[in-house]
């Protein structure tokens, strides 16, 4: 063991940007820092390297462990975070964890979630969690039943954008212009088509359930204190959060917090809270950047930068998908960029 | 309920389908001493009790009623004037009746619900069942002063068939 | 309690004995009814400590009662037809996990066309699902089979469906009997759950399980069955002891005893068949029936035990395998293996088609002389499906044929 005295220790691992750096104030630090923190998903599970995924739903459940003093029960839907947590009859869950089906996850959440009611357990609290496929496609029904009930579950999106799990395959949430299995980067327009998108969050205010939020992994922080919010909250809870993976993506194992960040700033991916049915905080963006480094860092998207010329119109059309979230957000203080 | 009541077996279901408001419908119902296990619709009655008299010309409503059956007509007009005298007339006499049920309805319960008023006036004919037994089974399915008014209007319609 | 009531209430009241702790409700004809009575009692305080969940679909109403059965409440929903299928990767799910769900089916057709009335589609197609499939011959025993199903799901932590032919039970006002809410808490235990999310005892379930596993998960679940044919009459027994009436088991016979004709037949229409029985006995045939109660498990030796003896066997059965013929014709020819015995196959009742004791009386006749095809549909228009063959070979575009067929039967009613 080095000496720790003899090392210099750098501090450039603070404010925002740090991921649960022990030398923080004890109320800066993140989950993860803790020494009995939960370990809701242990190591030694089955993802990729640079997992968006495996990363949000371990930030992600320790906070909601912490916040409910390890009363909590998991419902996943199939996808990639079922699959390689339980190699089984080794499982990374540390919690009562249960899998059904792909399309089910929340309706299954709200019997467990009734089945606790009934049983007069108050303190044990319930999270369903499903990829983007398993939220926004499959599982869309049962998650519009479960809002509008307004059962007592926090419902957490992990979105990477496409059906990992089996092969890249396009979602609904597949943003225009990717490259996926079933969208080829080949003919008049590769990638994905350019359709009007379907933006769950905004969805999941629609139904006025008491809080949304998004997230990203490139804000761990955030969040955590996200998913410690909601967990103070009773009824129907949403968190949909980025989660990069480089598999789908094209993106390097060792990128995928970057990728994530650029996907913030350059205002694709907008953070922000809503309480029943109001936005109530954004989180603006520091350093605005252009979709195009986002976009390059990606070998989905690397047809638009081809060598035989670059697809500066499917470029532009997703820049003004940023700026149009930018507004529509106010993800930038006027005062600071005039 | 009202056969069941007296200590019977009885068994009644709908002609089941999707009909909407206003539809004409068939109801079936079975009374016997021993269990009944018979299942298919019955297709010769032994009684008919016809709730509105616009189906006596849109179908063949008394289809497969035994010669010796029971006949009660929701109207307050003369068989004659429904232009069945000559149909009826081979029955027994006392096993047809016509009743205002639906007047009567409107009287006692302010509601066009000839039913139970009509179950009143089989009850008189037939002597399958007794009428405390029809105002019991009423007052059960029906407690409260809706069954109160649908008793009277069904015991003025039992003495009405009775006297006929 | 001697009771005239609707049977749909009937079941309500009967699962409502049970005390469910989440009940799922999702509408769907014929089986609305039920759920909707369970609800009132929910409502009204007479069913205490129970959650009763409105759904947007049978596939959520199936699914919110895995979860809240797998969190160890004791859980209930009823469905019918199209729901059924929309809920089928649930329904196998729900075996496959071991969650003690009791389901009642409304039985009900299968569209397109599309088809409100009575047949056992539905049911039919779920019979290798996993789950105990337990038919009732009248309301008496939709009803006792209910109170039965939860001991029976909860003892071996295998999910069971109460199939009941829709209308023709759901619908039917009859005299029954509503067991005290004491007998059925001194038959029915508290639901102790073999698997439960505990946080204080924290495991996984419904992870995947690969090669090296699976057979052994599958063998295991055709080993609960086995077991379950043998809980089936124990359960019946005990169930007679408290509540001194016979009800469920796996097969009722009737009038077996030197018949030479056996009817098999699954639900309702044992009673019009025991009818048909009595008339043809008066005549002096030698015939009798077997009402099968128990699906799955399939009782392959109590049906070749009541069977092997006579001559030949006819089954009545409300639903088709387009392609083979009979479903349960084919189970009962598999109890009758290495027996040389003629099985008939006779489709009735599908999408509500009344089986009149006329027609079955005709088919056990013509059974009785041998005179019967292996497959045979009862009172089949001959004439219309003729008509319809001939005229779609000789057009390419002849249309939909549903709509073929019924403006045929128009029009044979108004030449």
């Amino acid at each position: 063991m080095t000496d720790q005295t003899s090392q210099p220790v750098k501090f450039y691992q603070t404010g925002t940007h740090t991921v649960g750096n022990r030398l923080l104030d004890d109320a800066k630090r993140t989950v993860q820092s803790s020494m009995d923190r939960s370990n809701a998903i242990t190591s030694g599970h089955r993802a990729c390297q640079g997992c968006g995924e495996a990363l949000g739903a371990r930030y992600a459940l320790d906070a909601a462990m912490r916040a409910t003093e390890g009363q909590l029960v998991a419902v996943n839907a199939t996808g990639c975070l079922e699959v390689f947590t339980t190699p089984y009859p080794e499982t990374s869950w540390q919690l009562p964890w249960l899998h059904s089906l792909f399309g089910n996850a929340p309706a299954v959440a709200t019997g467990v979630a009734a089945a606790l009611r009934v049983k007069g357990r108050k303190d044990v609290k319930v999270v369903a969690q499903g990829g983007d496929g398993g939220t926004t496609d499959i599982g869309f029904g049962c998650l519009s039943g479960m809002f509008e009930r307004n059962d007592d579950v926090l419902y957490i999106c992990y979105d990477n954008e496409a059906y990992m799990n089996t092969g890249v395959q396009r979602s609904s949430a597949t943003p225009p212009a990717a490259r996926t299995a079933t969208t080829q980067a080949i003919g008049d327009a590769p990638g994905n088509v350019f359709g009007t998108g379907k933006n769950l969050p905004l969805i999941a205010m629609a139904h006025n359930i008491p809080y949304v939020a998004t997230a990203s992994v490139a804000d761990l922080h955030d969040l955590e204190a996200k998913v410690t919010k909601a967990m103070a909250i009773s009824g129907s809870r949403y968190i949909h959060i980025m989660v990069p993976c480089p598999l789908g993506w094209g993106s390097a194992s060792d990128a995928t917090i970057s990728v994530a960040r650029l996907a913030v700033e350059s205002g694709l991916f907008p953070l922000f809270e809503a309480e029943n049915g109001t936005l109530t905080k954004v989180n603006k963006i520091r350093r605005l950047v252009q979709v195009e480094g986002y976009l390059k860092m990606q070998k989905r998207f690397a047809h638009l930068f081809a060598k035989d010329g670059k697809d500066q119109d499917s470029i532009d059309a997703i820049q003004a998908m940023a700026n149009h979230n930018i507004e529509r957000f106010g993800l930038i203080d006027v005062d600071t960029t005039s | 309920m009202a056969a069941f009541i007296e200590g019977k077996h009885a068994q009644a279901f709908p002609s089941f389908g999707s009909e909407r408001m206003g539809a004409p419908v068939v109801s079936f119902c079975r009374i016997d001493d021993k269990e009944i296990r018979l299942r298919e619709p019955i297709m010769a009655p032994d009684a008919l009790i016809i709730q509105d008299t616009t189906l006596l010309h849109s179908i063949d409503v008394f289809q497969g009623l035994k010669e010796d059956g029971f006949i009660v007509i929701n109207s307050a007009r003369s068989f004659v004037d429904l232009g069945i005298a000559d149909y009826v007339a081979k029955f027994p006499p006392h096993h047809v009746c016509h009743i205002g049920a639906t007047e009567l309805a409107m009287k006692h319960v302010n509601r066009a619900v000839p039913n139970a008023v009509l179950l009143g006036a089989f009850a008189a004919i037939s002597g399958q069942l007794h009428m405390d037994a029809v105002a019991k089974a009423i007052a059960e399915k029906f407690p409260g002063s809706v069954g109160e008014a649908n008793i009277a209007a069904a015991r003025e319609a039992f003495d009405m068939a009775r006297e006929a | 309690m001697l009771i005239q009531m609707e049977g749909s209430e009937a079941v309500a009241e009967a699962v409502a004995l049970c005390r469910p702790e989440v009940v799922c409700a999702y509408p769907i004809t014929p089986q609305t009814h039920i759920v909707e009575g369970v609800g009132a009692l929910v409502k009204d305080g007479r069913l205490e400590n129970c959650e009763f969940i409105n759904v947007e679909s049978e596939f959520a109403a199936l699914s919110v009662a895995i979860g809240a059965s797998a969190a160890g409440a004791r859980t209930y929903t009823a469905t019918a037809s199209q729901g059924l299928l929309f809920m089928a990767e649930a329904v196998y799910n729900a075996a496959g996990l071991g969650l003690p769900i009791v389901m009642t089916i409304g039985n009900r057709a299968i569209g397109a066309p599309i088809n409100i009335w009575n047949d056992h589609s539905d049911s039919m197609s779920m019979r290798d699902a996993g789950w105990i499939q337990l038919y009732a011959e009248t309301n008496q025993e939709a009803l006792d089979l209910h109170i039965q199903a939860f001991r029976l799901a909860e003892e071996l932590s295998c999910p069971v469906m109460v199939c009941m032919d829709g209308f023709i039970l759901t619908h039917a006002y009859e005299r029954l009997d509503i067991p005290s809410q004491q007998d059925v808490d001194a038959f029915l235990p508290a639901f102790e759950p073999v698997q439960v999310l505990d946080p204080d005892d924290p495991y996984s379930i419904g992870a995947m399980v690969g090669p090296e596993a699976f057979t052994e998960v599958r063998y295991l679940a055709n080993d609960t069955q086995l077991q379950a044919l043998k809980l089936i009459p124990e359960i019946g027994s005990v169930f007679k002891e408290v509540f001194g009436r016979e009800s469920g088991g796996l097969i009722h016979e009737y009038m077996t005893g030197n018949a030479e004709t056996i009817v098999v037949a699954l639900g309702s229409v044992n009673g019009t068949i025991k009818e048909v029985i009595d008339t043809m006995r008066e005549d002096g045939a030698a015939i009798g029936s077997v009402s099968i109660c128990s699906f799955r498990p399939f009782p392959l030796d109590e049906l070749q035990d009541a069977l092997k003896d006579a001559k030949r066997v006819v089954v009545i059965e409300k639903s088709l395998a387009p392609g083979l013929g009979g479903v349960v014709a084919s189970n009962v020819r598999m109890a009758l293996r290495g027996i040389n015995l003629p099985v008939y196959t006779v489709i009735a009742g599908l999408g509500g088609r009344t089986i009149t004791m006329t027609s079955l009386q005709e088919v056990f006749e013509a059974a009785g002389e041998d005179r019967l095809p292996d497959l045979q549909f009862l009172d089949l228009d001959h004439n219309a499906v003729e008509h319809e063959i001939v005229r779609a070979r000789r057009t390419r575009r002849s249309g939909p044929i549903a709509e073929n067929i019924l403006r045929q039967k128009a029009d044979g009613r108004n030449p």
